[in-house]
């Protein structure tokens, strides 16, 4: 590229801006970063200061020491993506971010429910737990702990089930988010 | 050798021959070595005033400004000019002290968590965890600083750590995969570029600080000239393009000129170089250049499209870009009647909106004509600092600059005080320029303690204070949009200014009439040593022309 270009002309109206659009939908952003002390500070700081909003958060090492991963979920609708990812990529320690498609990812959350279901009633949230896959993982008289693990959607249809059995509480981890195929996320 | 000693063999190996600074108990170790280390320190009276320093040396010198100061207090005096640096991308490394590592989170004496207080601020920051990580993270501290968008690197050293005894080798290169920064610009952008304002009729180049801090200034007026581009700048650019150039429209902006402002209101191309569409530029967005479409060349890509979304973004260092943009521009033997009625347009605006103000007085001095005897006693060479308010805007209008690095200033924070102890780095980066700090009387006092700084190390700054007796930014906003309700900014005659420099062993001057004053300033500018004028202005006089805040550009006042 080094010759200059050809002189044929090109009207301003044809222009178009790259605008920071909000896009309306979950977007996850996996981020890999040094793994070194304050550095999840300088992305929740960074988040806040910029008023952007994190829905879920994870973190947790990679299969280099040396490296973490964050996966965290921004809204779409109220943040421009592109600001916000911009605004990481100018962290130090920040070394690379994905902005995952939602239909070639697999997110997983991981939920913790105890619910009193006392009586018959927990014969049939057993059945339910079956039919989400779910995991016992804790029983009293009065109690029971069940174990979900899937994408949101699975999680928030489960809770929706729990309910009217007592719940007494629930927990939830982010997201976490692995691109599908051969190549690394 | 001592931790302590291998930073000072850190500074010397990037070429840092002198660093502002103050010493407390957590850096006792590191100014035991400044004691016979070779290395010029300059001793400040406030913190505050060793990091403006350190910014106004930087900005004199394109170098990277060094600032020192102890934990706790000292940490958070430097959190101003940290801020400041950070606004103004300015290259400076700030090293503070830590208290020692047992004591690290038990609230001791003068502990304060300057990492976290300043996280938001600096471009990067280490905690030093381990004295072998000092050398390493001293140079790539420098990387940072100097490298990409410049900014405030700081290195926050606990005092055990700093004493401890550390094998040190020469630098190697710095390794930091999350850091690299674009430096040449897309060749198909640039080349989109060139044939977008090929077929501009109506373009305006609009140059921000980013053309000082690549040293592109020379680069961007071979390319305003390689066909009748007109050029602005906003207030940290100025100096980028020659300020008595004949395709020079004035400053844009809030005080900027009617001619430049208006040019960007009806423009079709607009050029952004180095600039980042602030507020004071834009004025009320929706309605900024409604016209125009948007190249937009910038280091940093987050700039780009974040305030005005841009047609062609070119992210990369501004002369590089600049360079290639030239011959692109050229090859295409664009033809330059195109732009000959915009041209008619400027030159109708300039007519009927020059910069004016009523002088009509016998002797009293307009703050006006004080900017302009300025620019005349020094035939527009000097470098000029200012502080923050009327008289900053007075003095980017009316004094012309030429050259990159001679109009130094606090933007983007807007740091009142910023001036003197920038002046003075200034004046230690460059010690034969005559240095003019321009000043107000609000604005002196902040950090005027720097005085004894500049008397006693001989630094022969020329400090004009622009007294009106008012915060007088502040009284005009009470004046123009809270109904003359002037609420606590009248100052009165306090202090003595005279009296108060030949106490600090300056020399001490007052001047109060207009038809002397070209002459008075020449005089006071020849004077050996540090010099204070307190120059007497009109108390209420306003800074104009004047876009509203939140208003539009075509809709200016004054």
């Amino acid at each position: 590229m080094g010759e200059p270009g050809t002189k044929e002309l090109l009207s301003l109206e044809e222009l178009d801006a790259a605008v920071g659009l909000r896009t309306g939908r979950k977007h996850v952003l996996s981020i890999l970063v040094e793994n070194k002390s304050g550095v999840l500070t300088r992305i929740a700081g960074l988040f806040a200061r910029r008023g952007f909003n994190i829905e879920t958060l994870t973190v947790g090492p990679t299969e280099d020491e040396q490296i973490a991963r964050i996966t965290l979920t921004v809204d779409g609708a109220l943040h421009p993506i592109d600001q916000v990812t911009k605004q990481l990529h100018k962290l130090i320690n920040v070394l690379k971010i994905r902005d995952l498609e939602p239909a070639a990812t697999v997110t997983r959350q991981l939920a913790l429910f105890k619910i009193a279901a006392e009586g018959t009633a927990r014969s049939e949230l057993l059945e339910f737990c079956e039919v989400f896959r779910g995991h016992v993982v804790d029983v009293t008289k009065r109690s029971v702990v069940i174990e979900i693990t899937g994408a949101e959607e699975k999680i928030e249809a489960f809770a929706q089930v729990a309910r009217p059995y007592g719940l007494i509480e629930m927990m939830r981890t982010g997201e976490i988010a692995m691109g599908r195929g051969r190549g690394e996320t | 050798m001592r931790a302590v000693d291998a930073v000072m063999e850190c500074l010397k190996a990037e070429g840092v021959d002198v660093v502002f600074g103050l010493p407390g108990g957590a850096n006792l170790p590191t100014y035991d070595a400044f004691y016979d280390a070779g290395i010029r320190h300059v001793l400040v009276r406030h913190e505050a005033g060793g990091g403006h320093a350190a910014e106004g040396y930087a900005k004199a010198t394109g170098k990277v400004g060094v600032a020192f100061a102890t934990s706790g207090p000292g940490a958070t005096n430097v959190v101003t000019p940290i801020a400041d640096a950070m606004m103004d991308s300015v290259p400076v490394v700030f090293f503070t002290g830590q208290v020692r590592t047992d004591l690290l989170g038990t609230d001791g004496f003068q502990e304060a968590d300057t990492i976290g207080i300043t996280m938001p601020i600096v471009k990067h920051s280490f905690m030093i965890q381990h004295p072998l990580e000092l050398p390493r993270a001293i140079h790539e501290a420098f990387h940072i600083a100097r490298t990409g968008r410049p900014g405030p690197v700081l290195i926050d050293i606990p005092v055990d750590l700093s004493r401890a005894d550390i094998p040190y080798e020469p630098a190697s290169d710095v390794s930091l995969p999350g850091y690299q920064p674009t430096i040449e610009g897309n060749q198909k952008q640039i080349r989109q570029a060139a044939k977008a304002l090929a077929a501009a009729k109506r373009p305006v180049i609009y140059a921000g600080g980013g053309v000082i801090n690549a040293n592109a200034a020379a680069q961007l007026t071979e390319f305003a000239t390689t066909d009748r581009f007109p050029v602005t700048c906003t207030l940290m650019g100025l100096g980028g393009f020659p300020g008595t150039h004949p395709q020079w429209l004035g400053m844009l902006g809030m005080h900027g000129t009617r001619t430049a402002n208006y040019a960007m209101d009806a423009a079709d191309l607009i050029v952004a170089v180095g600039a980042r569409f602030d507020d004071r530029i834009t004025g009320k967005l929706s309605e900024f250049a409604q016209h125009a479409k948007f190249i937009h060349i910038d280091v940093d890509p987050a700039e780009i499209s974040k305030n005005v979304a841009a047609h062609i973004p070119i992210v990369g260092d501004a002369r590089h870009i600049l360079e290639k943009l030239i011959v692109e521009y050229r090859a295409l033997e664009a033809d330059s009647s195109r732009l000959g009625d915009w041209w008619k347009q400027i030159d109708a605006w300039r007519a009927e909106y020059p910069l004016r103000y009523d002088d009509s007085s016998d002797s009293e001095i307009k703050p006006q004509y004080m900017v302009e005897a300025i620019y005349a006693a020094t035939g527009g060479d000097a470098v000029i600092v200012s502080d923050v308010g009327q008289h900053q805007m007075w003095t980017a209008q009316y004094y012309h600059f030429d050259n990159p690095r001679q109009w130094i200033n606090s933007g983007g924070l807007g740091t009142m005080g910023f001036g003197l102890p920038a002046a003075m780095g200034a004046q230690v980066g460059r010690p034969d320029a005559v240095v003019c700090a321009i000043s107000g009387d609000g604005s002196i006092q902040m950090n005027i303690q720097e005085l004894a700084t500049c008397a006693e190390n001989k630094i022969p700054v020329k400090v004009f204070i622009m007294n009106n007796g008012y915060l007088g930014m502040v009284r005009q906003w009470q004046e123009l949009f809270w109904d003359h309700r002037y609420s606590h900014v009248d100052m009165g005659e306090f202090p003595d200014f005279v009296k108060l420099a030949e106490a600090y062993g300056a020399t001490g001057l007052r001047f109060t009439d207009k038809n002397t004053l070209v002459d008075d300033i020449r005089a006071a500018i020849a004077t050996p040593g540090p010099v204070v004028v307190d120059v007497r202005v009109t108390r209420e006089e306003n800074t104009y022309p004047m876009i509203a805040p939140g208003a539009a550009a075509r809709d200016m006042v004054g």
